[in-house]
């Protein structure tokens, strides 16, 4: 049995606690949150112990294994700390807001040899893993562009109030919406070299962003778009999807179905045929032992138990994919606030 | 009391598919206005169908109003399923957990009340506060035949991965003791949760879950569905038969047909054509699979 903390109850604090907890292979020990009331609840109704000192809980529990849900603000310290007592580490997304402290983290857990993972749950989506296989078995030809996009009723009037609404947190549409649709794309087809004519607007909120716009440009002559809302009420819940063109086909991707365009002289692959072909997450998605909102929440808990117990050190979602999103988020930032490069049009 | 074989869901009405968003916005658009939700509701009642199996969405209020007000469907019966989860979870996004606690429930004094107590009665708290919940969501089925209240299953599978087993409980006396109804609870779950609802003594509990040919949805694995059905002691109703489309009518509903013991099949559909062959095809299966067993009552 793999010993384990959590640290952070919030939304996906308690999402985790549930999938964690009705785990085979995991023995939740310890639970850790500022919140009294939510943990008079739980030492009350369950059998975990709950602590308010994540250190006090790693120190008493010395657990193999810590899971993150914080603000982000908070990462970069407790991954440090979990990491020193030799723990493998589950952290939410993103992983640092500085991104120089994430690599010195990246190079610390690899030293170490301990398994570590970032909360990028749309790599564990059977759409966008079933897209990654087809890219790479050269399905659509060669990849000229890809655009990658994330919409949700998430700020939907003015307000602040809760962590995600301040910047120094970690808050704002491009850590909280933009940086899942960044990773897909570097999960997709590679990470970007440089970032170009990004927008970032603010539609309600008084200190973040709440959309996003930006052109990436890669080494290979190919290049993407990525377009986040988080304000749009249209969708019932964060909807992301992913295009892809490449020179003998397209492909769209959400987390429900693909839709691939074959042109007829792509190369063969098998049970694809020319012209429009449909894939559905009913046929792609294996089953998992436990289920709680999407198959990808409790397949990334998997994988991280699966690395422990096996040795494997090859993962997905590493802290070092994830340090591409911060760098790639950091360089957006930076582009928007320098609006040199616009080229005014003429009368 | 007997489950109705056929229960009438509603995801078509409220844009949820599992299989396709565009179908799901088709949907959404069709049905903008509660009239046309009414429409094809009055289509369910004229094809023999005496249950509506329904999300306490905040637009179900006005569709109850409807038929509270109609005597020519004064057997028609909701199978009230709660909380209506996007709700809940935006407002936690919102609010923080307390603060989306509070926003629910319209009796601000009762909450403080509640709270005042502090943590040495936290069992009170939770207790209280189920009941007041429940007590929102049914407001708007007052006066309406609700046989069967349901928990649904963000709710359910959270509690159930937490180990929070005792909320059943609380869950099942409320609705039992204020509403005179079975509960009912839905779940992706089901040998794990049939094994909590065992152990906490709610015998022959009624359970909701994806039920279908593909396996889809189906924790634990199809064949263990099987064995649970075919030997263990409850009353397993199955949703999503068809994957969202992914599995053809007659093939999805033959396989759910074959199971023994599988009281009810919950479906959704937006056409008079597709409702009769679907309620058509159950009733003719149902009859070769077991032929004494046609349990509308």
């Amino acid at each position: 049995m793999i010993r384990a903390v959590l640290i952070g109850l919030g939304k996906m604090g308690l999402s985790h606690q549930a999938i964690i907890n009705a785990h085979p292979d995991i023995d939740l020990v310890g639970v850790c949150d500022t919140s009294d009331y939510l943990l008079g609840i739980l030492s009350k109704y369950t059998q975990v112990k709950t602590y308010s000192d994540y250190r006090k809980m790693l120190s008493q529990e010395k657990p193999d294994a810590v899971f993150i849900a914080t603000p982000s603000t908070f990462h970069a310290e407790m991954v440090r700390v979990a990491l020193e007592a030799n723990c493998h580490v589950f952290c939410e997304k993103p992983f640092c807001l500085d991104t120089k402290e994430g690599l010195q983290l990246a190079d610390l857990a690899e030293q170490k040899g301990l398994v570590n993972q970032v909360g990028y749950h749309f790599r564990f989506v059977a759409t966008f893993q079933e897209t990654k296989r087809l890219l790479d078995l050269d399905a659509i030809g060669r990849v000229h562009h890809i655009r990658a996009e994330a919409y949700g009723p998430v700020v939907l009037r003015p307000k602040g109030g809760t962590w995600r609404s301040q910047k120094s947190e970690g808050g704002g549409s491009l850590y909280d919406y933009a940086s899942h649709a960044i990773d897909l794309v570097n999960y997709l087809v590679g990470k970007p070299q440089s970032v170009g004519g990004v927008v970032l607007n603010k539609i309600y909120s008084r200190d973040v962003e709440d959309e996003v716009y930006g052109t990436f440009y890669f080494a290979n002559g190919l290049t993407g778009q990525l377009a986040v809302n988080w304000s749009d009420e249209s969708h019932r819940k964060m909807y992301t999807k992913i295009t892809v063109w490449g020179e003998n086909g397209r492909m769209d991707v959400n987390r429900q179905e693909i839709q691939i365009y074959l042109r007829d002289k792509a190369k063969p692959v098998s049970g694809l045929s020319e012209g429009w072909n449909m894939r559905y997450t009913t046929d792609l998605t294996p089953p998992v032992w436990y289920y709680l909102r999407g198959e990808e929440y409790s397949a990334q808990i998997a994988h991280f138990a699966e690395a422990i117990k096996s040795g494997n050190r090859n993962t997905v979602s590493t802290f070092r994919s994830a340090i591409d999103v911060d760098l790639t988020v950091d360089a957006m930032v930076r582009n928007a606030e320098n609006k040199s490069g616009l080229a005014s049009i003429g009368a | 009391m007997a489950l109705e074989r056929i229960l009438f869901g509603d995801n078509q009405f409220f844009g949820v598919n599992h299989m396709s968003e565009e179908k799901a916005r088709a949907q959404s658009i069709r049905f903008r206005d509660n009239q046309e939700i009414i429409d094809v509701l009055k289509v369910v009642y004229d094809e023999g169908i005496r249950v509506f199996m329904c999300t306490t969405h905040d637009r179900m209020a006005g569709i109850c109003d409807y038929f509270r007000a109609n005597p020519r469907y004064a057997d028609f019966q909701f199978y009230p399923c709660m909380p209506y989860a996007h709700k809940y979870a935006n407002a936690v996004t919102d609010l923080g957990l307390l603060g989306a606690l509070k926003s629910f429930l319209p009796e601000e004094g009762k909450l403080g009340a509640l709270f005042k107590g502090g943590m040495s009665v936290a069992r009170q708290d939770v207790e209280g506060m189920m009941g007041l919940f429940i007590d929102a969501e049914m407001k708007m089925f007052q006066g309406l035949k609700t046989p069967v209240i349901f928990l649904q299953n963000v709710f359910v599978d959270l509690i159930l991965g937490l180990g929070m087993h005792d909320v059943f409980r609380m869950f099942a006396e409320h609705v039992r003791n204020k509403y005179k109804a079975e509960p009912g609870f839905i779940t992706m779950n089901t040998p794990m949760l049939l094994d909590v609802l065992e152990g906490l003594g709610l015998e022959n509990p009624i359970i909701c879950s994806d039920i279908n040919k593909l396996g889809f949805r189906m924790c634990g694995g199809k064949e263990k569905y099987e064995e649970l059905i075919a030997t263990r002691r409850f009353q397993p109703i199955a949703m999503s038969v068809l994957a969202s489309g992914a599995i053809p009518p007659r093939e999805a509903i033959e396989y759910v047909c074959a199971q023994p013991n599988i009281k009810s099949i919950v479906f959704g559909a937006s056409s008079r054509g597709n409702i009769h062959q679907t309620k058509s095809l159950i009733e003719e299966l149902t009859q070769v699979g077991k032929p004494a067993a046609i349990a509308t009552s």
